[in-house]
């Protein structure tokens, strides 16, 4: 076998009759709202499993849901009243139908920090979907966009608060895409998987942010033998606007994130390299044939995509952690919750914005913070999250008119 | 482009030859370091060098060039032994041995669970799956492998690890099953069922970890009745090898054979011939008769029985504990050193080696230095598979129908 093939033959083009590439199907039959229906029946398949697993741990599974749904902070909502709450960024106040002090909101401002980066994870998988590429490293390109973060967070404390912030923001993005892009020049140049090579790029970034961070690395904080880095400055840290900043309120990254959200949409649907993007992704040779360069539109997907995770990792630092550890680095699954998002809300923007506020409510509402201990374990819990997310994935990718067309010909004589 | 930088000055880089021989020329260059007149007193260098000499023969060897590929290997290995010799002359000489062989002895032990894994994995996509669940499979058996032998503990004294194997074996099959019955009958797409399938992994053997054990985790005694030690006893005074083969856990050995009989059943059994033809083409392994997927589903599923094994080794032989998510990557190095090894047995072997070394020198090297730097050989591996994948030495192309479902006419 050469060594030196054409890109030509990294995908062959499919034979008639046989199913075609995945990577293909993903972008067509993900590619429009196609009736939400799939999706909600997913999900209530994966509760109703999860609630089993409860069941069988001798729990009451709707009590343990109805603690887990207090404490997603979403009831606050129906709770409708007469309050007064302070003008944000002033000492202002005026008359507001929720109580913007409850314990509820404090629960719905933690799910909302938590669907800050769920968002844009899930768009970085969505924007690789819709070029036909498998963009698995989500989450080493969320821990590039941590570590620049923090690295210039911690450094220069004099600057310009609204300057250290953006610049954190912008460093963060930008090693992100980078990061994405390795693997995407290696698609573009000698076809080499990305799926291998983002997998392997999430474990690099995990040992060296491990490094970085742990007891002696370079960005290890002041206090030996405590492998965390330092806070970063106080200009570096996005405003507070609802909550108090010690209580992890909640910042206005989630507005950036929204509207992340919609120059996904329009990026997609109204721009030349997102509609480029898209023809690469339901045919590559059918584009290449058009005139489109595939090799740079999936250099430019996997960099944009890369993008997305590497600002969710600049928005959790500048908005609330402030800090980071080695344990955070090698806990983190947020690169992977964001692809469940992504499946579930089929790379559509709208999709990916009420699968984030999902996930990030159920991981908000089974933490150990806000779960009541004597409903259901929250270490239990947080394993059961885990469990409902695989089960999302499971079935989410399913081509249910597939299951039917198999059931259909096992049913035939042969 | 690659045509064109690949032949830079008329030499052809990317022929396996050209790369061998430069790994001949690092492996020597390590050793030579550390002679006067440079005399270079680190170890990092020779080690540095000395690794990528190996990774270069490996990729040499699974590339054909057998001859020259094992002689860089063996550059590789000598270059970092006498490097290291060289460097510490000074020391007694006789620790320096027993650092090494001690240093040798953990590279077989963190090897063994990517062997496993990457034998597993090896199985799967040779049929034409794509396995990114072997992480998973290996969590699965590491937790259900302990659980079994505990659960015998009761009743089967003596036999426990034997039950701790089977029950490992068994769950890594149910989680093997359900990638395969997506991956092959419901056509979706396989990284995805695969993903789902370590989360699925993360989240069963984690929920009922805690609640089965609570706070106080798996019970002490386990180390007691975990997978035995095969004790050697007339290797006990053989330089330098006793105490590296002298005591190693059977699943080590176990491993050797499971590697010979890969190899043999692969390449050199009728069945390995289907496996194979599966995995390449389907549409002309069906014509001729070739069940695709009867042979898929029982590749998927042996290959989710092997991994699990790898996984009890890991808590049933090894830390002798479970811990959530215990495994933290072992899967995924298994999966970069099938890739490395180009989906051969015993170049992907050698890869496991290889990372399991860098795996003993990440464990040891900050006890030596007091600094962490030692953590960043851990990412070896993974920055090797890239520049195997990247095809700046020869790509790495797995089997051609990989990832494709196969649907029937």
């Amino acid at each position: 076998m050469s060594d030196l093939e054409p890109i030509e033959d990294a995908e062959p083009p499919t034979p008639p009759g046989q199913v075609p590439a995945p990577q293909q199907r993903f972008a067509s039959r993900f590619g429009g709202i196609t009736g939400a229906w799939a999706p909600i029946a997913t999900t209530i398949i994966a509760f109703l499993m999860g609630g089993l697993v409860v069941l069988f741990t001798g729990k009451n599974p709707l009590k343990v849901y109805h603690a887990v749904w207090n404490g997603t902070g979403i009831n606050w909502f129906f709770h409708i009243g007469n309050h007064h709450a302070r003008v944000p960024f002033s000492t202002h106040k005026m008359w507001f139908p929720w109580d913007t002090a409850s314990v509820a909101a404090g629960n719905l401002q933690q799910t909302l920090l938590l669907t800050t980066p769920i968002i844009l994870t899930a768009l970085a998988l969505a924007f690789a979907f819709r070029c036909g590429l498998f963009n698995i490293g989500g989450q080493g390109q969320y821990t590039a966009g941590t570590i620049f973060a923090v690295w210039l967070g911690t450094s220069f404390v004099n600057l310009n608060p609204f300057l250290h912030v953006m610049l954190c923001l912008i460093a963060g993005t930008l090693a992100g895409a980078a990061w994405a892009g390795i693997a995407g020049i290696l698609k573009a140049t000698v076809g080499a998987h990305e799926v291998v090579s983002t997998i392997m790029l999430n474990w690099i970034a995990y040992w060296v942010g491990s490094y970085l961070f742990g007891e002696g690395g370079p960005l290890q904080g002041t206090q030996a033998s405590i492998p965390i880095s330092n806070d970063i400055a106080e200009g570096a840290k996005l405003p507070v606007f609802w909550g108090i900043a010690l209580l992890q309120g909640l910042s206005i990254g989630i507005f950036i994130a929204i509207g992340i959200l919609v120059v996904y949409w329009l990026l997609i649907n109204r721009t030349t390299l997102g509609f480029e993007v898209r023809a690469v992704g339901f045919n590559p040779e059918a584009a290449r044939y058009g005139g489109v360069s595939v090799a740079r539109n999936y250099f430019l997907a996997m960099a944009i995509s890369g993008a997305f995770a590497g600002l969710a990792g600049a928005l959790d630092i500048t908005g609330w952690e402030y800090r980071i550890g080695e344990n955070d680095i090698q806990a983190s699954t947020i690169g992977f919750t964001g692809l469940a998002a992504a499946l579930l809300g089929r790379n559509t923007a709208l999709g990916v914005g009420v699968a984030s506020l999902l996930f990030g409510a159920l991981i908000n509402g089974t933490s150990g913070r806000q779960l009541d201990p004597s409903i259901f374990r929250p270490d239990l819990a947080g394993n059961l999250t885990t469990i409902i997310q695989g089960l999302v994935i499971l079935f989410v990718g399913l081509n249910l008119g597939g299951i039917g067309l198999w059931l259909k010909k096992r049913r035939r004589p042969a | 482009m690659t045509a064109i930088t690949a032949r830079v000055g008329g030499i052809r880089w990317t022929d396996p030859k050209t790369v061998g021989i430069a790994g001949i020329a690092l492996g020597a260059l390590a050793f030579w370091l550390a002679l006067p007149p440079l005399a270079s007193r680190t170890q990092l260098l020779p080690i540095l060098l000395g690794l990528l000499a190996i990774a270069a023969g490996i990729w040499t060897w699974s590339r054909e060039q057998h001859r020259i590929g094992g002689g860089a290997v063996a550059a590789g290995v000598l270059g970092i032994l006498f490097g290291v010799l060289a460097t510490r002359s000074s020391e007694a000489h006789l620790d320096t041995v027993v650092v090494w062989s001690a240093l040798l002895a953990a590279t077989l032990r963190y090897a063994t669970p990517l062997t496993f894994a990457a034998i597993g994995g090896l199985f799967c996509e040779r049929s034409g799956v794509i396995n990114v669940a072997l992480e998973g499979m290996l969590l699965t058996g590491a937790f259900f492998g302990i659980w079994g032998a505990i659960w015998a503990h009761g009743w089967a004294p003596g036999w426990e690890w034997v039950i701790g194997l089977i029950t490992a074996a068994l769950a890594g099959m149910a989680m093997a099953a359900v990638h395969a019955f997506w991956a092959i009958h419901l056509k979706v797409d396989q990284i995805i069922s695969g993903t789902a399938i370590n989360f699925l992994a993360l989240g069963i053997t984690g929920y009922i970890f805690i609640d089965k054990y609570g706070d106080s985790g798996t019970p002490g005694n386990v180390a007691d009745y975990g997978i035995p030690d095969v004790h050697l006893h007339f290797l006990n005074n053989w330089y330098f090898i006793g105490p590296i083969l002298g005591q190693l856990n059977l699943m080590i050995w176990l491993s050797f054979v499971l590697l010979i009989a890969t190899y043999i059943f692969v390449f050199r059994t009728p069945y390995g011939l289907r496996l194979r033809s599966v995995g390449e083409h389907p549409r002309a392994a069906d014509t001729v008769g070739i069940s695709v997927y009867k042979i898929r589903y029982m590749a998927v599923i042996a290959s989710g029985a092997i991994a699990a094994m790898g996984g009890a080794y890991l808590s049933l032989g090894f830390v002798h504990s479970f811990n959530e998510n215990m495994t933290s990557g072992t899967g995924f190095i298994g999966l970069a050193a099938l890739v490395f090894g180009k989906w051969r047995p015993f170049p992907t072997w050698c890869a496991t080696l290889l990372f399991g070394f860098s795996s003993a020198l990440s464990d040891r090297l900050p006890n030596a230095y007091g600094n962490q730097w030692g953590t960043l050989f851990n990412a070896l591996p993974y920055v090797l598979t890239i520049v195997a994948v990247a095809g700046v030495i020869g790509r790495s192309i797995g089997p051609a129908a990989a990832g494709r479902p196969y649907e029937k006419q």
